[in-house]
């Protein structure tokens, strides 16, 4: 097998003009895919029998969810490819996914907060799926804690990295604490071994925001980390005479 | 559209502030991810021109 892709994928300058042609085209996806699924959501999609127009928040809510999760996936396999192989590039791409990962998070226990008090009567439960939501935004802030803790990027980067990895135990305890528990979250919404359960006016809608979603996650990391490897690479000459080009 | 006015739009069977709630905090979630490396990348850009600035006059 020919490697030499992998070596081009650790180099900052390749990956900086690589992603530069494809910002404008996956914002305009992004937009297109967001503003479909969200508005489809809110005023098509018909009311939930039970819950009511309250249902409405889990065109957010689901794919924020999700998010939060492959996010984190994401940051402790990047993480390790840069213990592993001392790839640059990766240890930038496991900084800048925790802030985006930490507001997916948050977004998601805070929708879930709000959606709980109609239909559940209250804000919070302690319940086995919000409290490892809950564990998991303290991983990313832990996580960006460390990071910032160490002047040296390279010791910022192993040791944050392997908080993520011993971190990624609570993935498995979070998709399945609505079954492990019984918990007053319901179970998954979505599930890929059996047919949805869901009508379709509802199911479309929500797998085109789940789609934007994850489409905006990829343009909020590439755009960070851009601007990640121009700092880190300031003292080369393609980023000087980039930002020299720049009026 | 689901709705047949735009009060009841708004209003949702009384779970409107909820839902609008919702809505509002998460464009505000989309926004800061975008407006936050498009601060990072121009305040970047400014420093470097003026430590070249500098290094060009030595």
């Amino acid at each position: 097998m020919n490697w030499t892709w992998f070596h081009k994928l650790g180099s900052p300058k390749w990956f900086y003009e690589v992603t530069s042609k494809w910002m404008f085209w996956l914002a305009l996806i992004t937009v297109l895919l967001l503003v479909t699924g969200l508005v489809w959501g809110l005023a098509f999609a018909p009311a939930d029998y039970q819950q009511g127009n309250s249902y409405r928040i889990i065109f957010v809510h689901v794919p924020v969810a999700l998010l939060a999760q492959s996010c984190y996936i994401a940051m402790a396999i990047a993480g390790a490819v840069g213990l592993i192989w001392k790839m640059k590039l990766a240890d930038m791409a496991a900084k800048v996914s925790a802030p985006i990962g930490a507001s997916f998070t948050f977004l998601a226990l805070l929708t879930g907060a709000i959606w709980g008090k109609p239909t559940w009567g209250t804000w919070w439960v302690w319940d086995a799926r919000l409290t490892s939501m809950l564990l998991l935004l303290f991983l990313y802030f832990g996580y960006m804690a460390l990071q910032a803790a160490f002047d040296n990027e390279t010791t910022a980067s192993k040791a944050s990295s392997i908080l993520a990895l011993v971190g990624l135990v609570n993935i498995p305890i979070i998709k399945y604490s609505v079954e492990w528990w019984n918990t007053l979250h319901q179970p998954a919404t979505l599930t890929f071994t059996s047919k949805p359960t869901m009508a379709p006016e509802m199911l479309v809608p929500l797998l085109i925001s789940i789609v934007g979603f994850y489409c905006f996650f990829t343009l909020a990391f590439l755009m960070r980390l851009r601007a990640e490897v121009l700092i880190r690479e300031n003292r080369t000459q393609w980023v000087k005479k980039l930002v020299q080009n720049d009026v | 559209m689901y709705f047949d006015s735009v009060s009841s739009f708004l209003e949702m069977g009384g779970h409107g502030p909820y839902v609008w709630v919702c809505y509002a905090i998460t464009v505000l979630v989309i926004a800061y991810n975008i407006w936050r490396p498009i601060r990072t990348r121009k305040v970047f850009i400014v420093d470097l021109k003026r430590r070249l600035r500098r290094e060009a006059r030595k």
